[in-house]
């Protein structure tokens, strides 16, 4: 087994239902022997790309490619591939045995077989039963089911059912084995053991596993290689530890383990500015750049007051088992800290945080961008909404006539109606409301990141425009809301040369 | 002593209704059956003419084919419908659904009237082709008593459980007969039923459609009545509700998990 030899290939795979986009440019390839698991929250298209490698779901574009060869139109029978549904997908009208011998039954193998005229010719053979009987018996012996052959499907609990399908999968001996969040209908002990028992089961057959779920401790414990996916896209790929301690951005932070996200601003060469202090870094980014900085729980120590590198109040403290969880207000930004020491609440503690804790990420975005027009009234149309917008903005000097042109200083004229412009908006010259009456256009969060003072809040409008604004107040994922900015916030810039719209 | 209403109580109007109406005619059915016409006294005087005269059991015969065949026809053309109606690819919002469940909403003698005119004007009359007018008009009544349970236990199928054959090596046809068929099998049993038995005692049908060619059991109980040799025709009665009893007990060996909600047994 060639420990780097690709099994198979995603290559700019994109997936669109109706107008919606479930994976895009999807770039992937995966070793042999492997166990890749894809993590994100639900419809992030995690199921949707495992589907598309089983087979049932072709991509609208892209290659699919097994051993090197393109298999995205093969369907799902034709696959050496086998999956381990979510709800497990038992026949009801067969029994244990009936269901992990049902690929066998199907499969065909080339034989060696003598024929009339005495030659040696390779013939494509069903299984003999006693074949199958031992495939079987060996499946059910992996999966710890032994005696379990002539049960009925309904009469196994839900763990039981589980190794069945298991059992189901493996039996055919599949190149790959998909598992779309097979240990989700499972109680939180019997998971744990499934994981366990999943890895070991990994290591022992050899197979190329390809796992989903949104359980993040689950991918943590249990993979080789984590591909972090948020709507529709990749946010990461690595090892469980890269992915840890070295997130991409902070919606991987955030989703990977307890994390302290905060905006910090670059004061010198790896100096860092945050919590109103600044902190030695080893991530380098150009000065006064805006950036994430990932601070985990347990990367902070607490120390007396004024022995560490800021100093805060201790307001609560939730005992979790093993540590002890403490909010530290340090100002008005919170710090959560994992500690196995005991320390008293309302007090104030220093704290340290070692220039190895502290992991700085690039922002993607630092303003929101959008593409609009202006309409007839000079009003600026984008994200689903018209706004008020001071249009003089875009040529200096310039003022309105009275049948709305624009004239500048030399008395040019310029019909700006449907003029395509850039806008920009920052993320705190944004107010969320929550009734649709109160702002401009509505939409519904869909991404919440607490950044210790604040939270960084996405609200989609209805044509999939992105706000990200900053807000004091917490919201829930899939609330109704509105946005409202004030039009003297507002940034636009001409698509092109004003020239174009002289009259 | 207080009257103390208690929940048992709401089954009395149902026991009733079932001893009036159920246990009673049976027993009227079993004693007529077994009473000799002339002298009144218990015997199985009919019991041996029935076994006596050919014609009677030719009769149950042709009936038990036209309910086979009946129950055949049905499955093979609702069986698919009930597929297609199923599959929410082609049937957006149940409209189809409604359309083959409408003619059972119009009178039964007037549709199958209806029926006859149509099957004449088309060239099988029953003058000239009595079976085929027969069944023609038979698979059109029983058509949606197969529909439905179909429909209903398709609709509760897990697609995952289609796409786990798939995925483990069966092409379409081999999931249909390895997965989808066995699956169903509550649903085509049920449907069976509902056709099978009604088909043998109907005779409105066949006696519009193949004006008096072809003669069903239910027409030849029903001819025995009328000319008041009650007798004869509880005992040709009381035939048919043990072939009913055995294709029911049957039907039930067959599909495995008899406790489906979808089956009416």
């Amino acid at each position: 087994m060639g420990e780097n030899e690709k099994i198979i290939e995603l290559k700019n795979v994109n997936k669109i239902f109706g107008d919606h986009a479930a994976v895009s440019d999807f770039n992937l390839y995966v070793n042999k022997g492997e166990f890749v698991t894809f993590l994100g929250p639900s419809g992030c298209g995690k199921s949707t790309t495992l589907r598309m490698i089983a087979g049932f779901e072709i991509p609208t574009s892209g290659e699919i490619l097994l051993n090197g060869e393109d298999i995205s139109s093969l369907p799902p029978y034709k696959r050496p591939i086998n999956t381990v549904f979510q709800r497990y997908a038992l026949f009801p009208h067969l029994d244990v045995y009936g269901n992990i011998a049902f690929g066998l039954k199907l499969k065909k193998v080339p034989k060696q077989v003598t024929n009339k005229k005495g030659q040696t010719v390779t013939k494509m053979v069903k299984l003999s039963q006693k074949e199958i009987d031992e495939k079987v018996t060996r499946a059910l012996k992996i999966v710890d089911l032994e005696e379990f052959e002539w049960r009925d499907i309904s009469t196994l609990s839900g763990g039981q059912q589980q190794r069945v399908a298991i059992a189901r999968a493996i039996v055919n001996e599949p190149e790959i084995l998909l598992l779309d969040e097979p240990l989700g209908a499972l109680d939180l002990k019997m998971r744990k053991e499934m994981q366990i028992e999943l890895k070991e089961m990994h290591k022992k057959l050899g197979i190329t596993f390809i796992y989903v779920t949104h359980d993040q401790e689950e991918a943590l414990t249990m993979s080789d290689t984590i591909v972090v996916m948020k709507d529709g896209e990749i946010q990461q790929i690595g090892r469980p530890t890269d992915i840890y301690n070295e997130p991409k951005n902070a919606f991987v932070a955030d989703f990977i383990g307890e994390s302290n996200i905060y905006t910090g601003i670059m004061s010198d060469k790896k100096k860092v500015k945050f919590l109103g202090k600044i902190f030695k870094c080893i991530d380098d980014f150009p000065k006064n750049e805006k950036v994430d900085v990932v601070v985990r729980p347990e990367d902070v120590i607490i120390t007396k007051k004024g022995e560490g590198d800021v100093d805060g109040n201790l307001i609560s403290k939730v005992f979790k088992g093993v540590h002890y969880e403490y909010t530290i207000m340090v100002g008005n930004s919170e710090v959560i800290v994992q500690s196995t020491i005991d320390y008293a609440v309302d007090q104030v503690v220093g704290l340290q945080i070692g220039e190895d804790a502290i992991h700085i990420m690039g922002r993607t975005m630092t303003t929101n961008k959008f593409e609009g027009y202006i309409d007839n009234k000079n009003n600026v149309v984008f994200a689903d909404g018209t706004w008020e917008v001071d249009v003089t903005t875009l040529l200096e000097g310039s003022t309105l006539d009275e049948e709305g042109y624009l004239v500048d200083k030399l008395g040019k004229k310029y019909d700006l109606k449907n003029a395509d412009v850039e806008i920009e908006v920052g993320f705190n010259d944004i107010e969320l409301f929550d009734n649709d009456e109160d702002g401009t256009v509505c939409g519904e969060v869909v991404q919440l990141i607490y950044k210790g003072d604040h939270y960084q809040v996405v609200v989609r409008t209805e044509s999939d425009d992105d706000f990200v604004l900053d807000t004091e107040f917490t919201y829930n994922e899939n609330d109704k809301v509105s946005v409202k900015v004030d039009p003297s916030k507002i940034k636009i810039k001409l698509k092109g040369d004003i020239a174009n719209y002289e009259i | 002593m207080k009257f103390r209403f208690q929940r048992k109580y709401l089954s009395i109007p149902y026991l009733l209704f079932l001893l009036l109406f159920v246990v009673v005619p049976v027993f009227v059915i079993i004693y007529y059956a077994f009473t000799n016409k002339t002298t009144g006294q218990f015997s199985f005087i009919n019991f041996k003419n029935f076994f006596a005269n050919n014609t009677n059991v030719q009769v149950l015969l042709i009936s038990i084919t036209y309910g086979i065949v009946n129950t055949l026809l049905c499955l093979l053309i609702g069986y698919p419908v009930a597929m297609i109606l199923a599959n929410k690819k082609y049937n957006k919002n149940k409209v189809i659904v409604l359309l083959f469940i409408m003619p059972m909403w119009i009178n039964f003698v007037i549709r199958t009237g209806a029926t006859r005119d149509v099957l004449t004007w088309l060239g099988i009359s029953g003058g000239y082709y009595p079976e085929l007018a027969t069944i023609i008009g038979l698979v059109y009544n029983y058509l949606p008593f197969v529909i439905l349970p179909l429909y209903t236990t398709m609709l509760k199928m897990d697609r995952n459980q289609i796409e786990a054959g798939m995925d483990l090596g069966a092409n379409p046809i081999q999931n249909f007969f390895r997965v989808i068929l066995p699956m169903t099998m509550p649903g085509i049993v049920s449907a069976a039923t509902m056709v099978f038995m009604p088909t043998i005692s109907s005779y409105v049908i066949s006696d519009i459609l193949s004006e008096y060619n072809v003669v069903l059991f239910g027409s030849y109980i029903d001819l025995y009545f009328t000319q008041n040799n009650w007798n004869f025709g509880s005992l040709m009665a009381l035939v048919m509700l043990l072939l009913i009893g055995i294709s029911v007990f049957i039907t039930r060996k067959f599909s495995k998990d008899d406790n489906t909600e979808a089956s009416i047994w």
